[in-house]
């Protein structure tokens, strides 16, 4: 269904645009933990009414900018404004404005599930009868109306953090921030959180979205911003930052290393780019637009020509393809190394 | 799903919206900050008090120790122990078992404030437009809530055992300065519940907690321990409560000589503010420090 879904263009491209357009910015903020720089000059800018991906790996500086832009953490330097207002100076209006939906799903386990909605709602100001309400039209829309009176103790994972979405969403906040919500949860519970999170994209809220995943984030942002090391490395539409990495590959394990050159060839033909051969591996994988078709002309002109091969498949480019693309390091390996060092 | 209207009804005019005159179902209120730190203080409290509601057995669990400990002391070791200067046993014991009790809480406290803050319940509070002051001080007033709670299950089970205290205003008081040593361990229990950096580490606590109720005036009299153990037992904060309120209980037995066990009452009162002057700053700054 994400085919349907409305990824404008980013600034720049839909003409002029102010201010007023971002329901977040950010520039050059600055937080350190100890020795480690865990935002280094970081800059963000979300239009109104979109979601914006932020994709890093662990430790990139992703939960520290979240936390900074929900008032929970104050930044050492940089300034930066959610829904037109400044998150160090003007913290309680912005607290009035934003959700927060955190890595662990923060509801009380203990509490029912409506018992914690109407909690939040009451602590939001709503007053006891409008709280009352507003949790059970969220335990509707969230579909929890049949767990609603159990202990969220026995909720599964998906449940949880459907209910933590609808505590986020209690004063249909003009900002929801989601970091990494779906980490952790199978792909059913991930599906539902997807879900969840158009329709309340459909009903007007921007989204800061933080993940790990490409695929996340290609499947829910308009726009992207990669976050290495405490920096924004690139910032671009889904589309724009595959494009740029070379989007999806075909890839080919062949049974004799002696057939490789005849693999690279064929390959060839199908891809809009070099195909790269790895003789350690007998694996040759190239580029290719038109994945199907690609993988369906390889596949054919392999047996033809009566070419044996182990495997054969379509790899879609992972975050670590995008890192070892824009920084030239893989997501893990090198941070180590340098810490040492 | 997104066919539901997100705001839900909200025209004023319309006699059957829910949310009624008061604009759209999430409107918040308008009152002052006053109004709201109690309010959401109060909200936090009903919350406590619904977690003992739903899980009637977790107060039992804090009960059996003191209750057992009434049983095993009172009956077991109770005909073995004597009281330097005469007296019943259970006249010394009772109040320091509601002293136990009461020191023991501040673990109950920090183990909560670690469960929220490891479960990013507390960042979720501090991330909405509520009194950031309520979070504490909705901790506080629970655990005084169940304190008192506490202590009349406790008495129940002394007044079974035969426990016969005097009654009025020197019963009352006792209940008080018990509950003002409570008050002031919950600042202590704050502060550790975000010192400590999880669930399990809080469950150690009682590890140090325990002897360090056992060297006090609770089970034993100090004049029966070695010199300098007993002047350290003199000296321990919850000693002066225990004292006092079996002054005030009218069961004065054990007391000592010392200075500190000579004016017992006076100290009840000041330990207390004493321990709050020291760790109500160091909790509430812990607290802020949550933000750097």
């Amino acid at each position: 269904m994400d085919e349907g879904h409305d990824k404008g263009d980013g600034p720049g491209r839909g003409g002029p645009v102010g201010d007023d357009d971002y329901a977040v910015r950010a520039e050059g903020l600055e937080k350190r933990y100890g020795d480690k720089r865990a935002l280094d000059g970081f800059d963000l800018a979300v239009r109104k009414g979109t979601v914006h991906g932020l994709l890093g790996p662990n430790g990139a500086g992703k939960t520290t900018a979240v936390r900074i832009l929900s008032t929970l953490v104050r930044p050492a330097g940089g300034r930066a404004t959610v829904a037109g207002l400044d998150v160090a100076r003007q913290a309680r209006e912005v607290r009035a404005r934003i959700g927060l939906t955190g890595q662990y799903a923060a509801v009380d386990e203990v509490l029912t599930g409506r018992q914690n909605l109407e909690m939040f709602g009451r602590l939001f100001h709503l007053g006891g009868r409008r709280a009352r309400l507003r949790a059970a039209e969220l335990l509707e829309r969230f579909d929890l109306s049949d767990a609603a009176d159990k202990g969220v103790g026995a909720y599964s994972g998906g449940m949880r953090r459907r209910l933590d979405l609808a505590a986020s969403m209690i004063l249909a906040p003009a900002v929801l921030f989601l970091d990494e919500p779906t980490t952790g949860l199978d792909p059913r519970s991930r599906g539902e959180v997807w879900d969840a999170v158009r329709a309340l994209v459909a009903d007007g809220t921007t989204v800061l979205l933080t993940t790990q995943y490409l695929e996340e984030a290609d499947r829910l942002a308009s726009r992207i911003t990669v976050i290495d090391r405490g920096r924004a490395i690139a910032d671009d539409t889904p589309d724009g930052l595959k494009n740029r990495i070379g989007g999806d590959r075909v890839e080919v394990v062949v049974a004799e290393r002696a057939d490789m050159p005849r693999v690279v060839k064929v390959v060839a033909r199908v891809s809009d780019g070099e195909p790269e051969a790895d003789e350690s591996e007998a694996r040759v994988h190239a580029p290719v637009t038109d994945r199907v078709a690609a993988l369906t002309e390889v596949a054919r002109t392999l047996q033809d020509e009566g070419i044996r091969v182990e495997d054969i498949g379509l790899r879609r480019p992972s975050l670590d393809d995008v890192f070892l693309h824009l920084t030239g390091h893989r997501t893990d390996v090198p941070r180590t190394k340098e810490a040492a060092a | 799903m997104s066919a539901v209207d997100l705001t839900g009804p909200a025209d004023p005019a319309d006699p059957a919206d829910p949310a009624g005159p008061d604009g759209p179902i999430t409107a918040p209120l308008a009152r002052g900050r006053a109004y709201w730190a109690l309010a959401d203080c109060w909200n936090i409290v009903r919350r406590g008090l619904t977690h003992y509601r739903r899980q009637p057995v977790n107060i039992a669990w804090q009960l059996g120790f003191p209750i057992l400990s009434v049983l095993l002391y009172g009956y077991v070791f109770g005909s073995a122990m004597r009281v330097p200067g005469g007296g019943d046993y259970k006249d010394f014991l009772m109040p320091g078992m509601f002293v136990m009790t009461m020191a023991f809480g501040f673990i109950n406290t920090a183990t909560i404030v670690v469960y929220d803050a490891t479960k990013g319940v507390i960042d979720r509070f501090r991330s909405m437009p509520m009194a950031p002051s309520a979070v504490v001080s909705g901790r506080g007033v629970t655990d005084l809530v169940v304190a008192c709670a506490e202590l009349a299950i406790l008495v129940l089970t002394a007044l079974a055992m035969g426990w016969r205290p005097d009654g009025g205003w020197g019963f009352l008081a006792a209940f008080g300065l018990l509950l003002w040593l409570r008050f002031a361990l919950i600042w202590l229990g704050v502060w550790l519940g975000l010192l400590v950096p999880n669930p399990e580490a809080a469950g150690g606590l009682f590890a140090v907690a325990f002897p360090l109720t056992m060297i006090s005036s609770i089970f034993v009299a100090p004049q029966l321990m070695p010199d300098w153990l007993g002047w350290v037992a003199a000296w321990n904060p919850i000693s002066s409560t225990a004292a006092a309120t079996r002054e005030l209980f009218g069961t004065p037995v054990g007391g000592g000589d010392s200075w500190v066990e000579q004016h017992a009452l006076l100290m009840a009162g000041v330990w207390p503010l004493v321990l709050t002057a020291v760790f109500l700053p160091l909790a509430v700054r812990r607290f802020q420090r949550l933000s750097r």
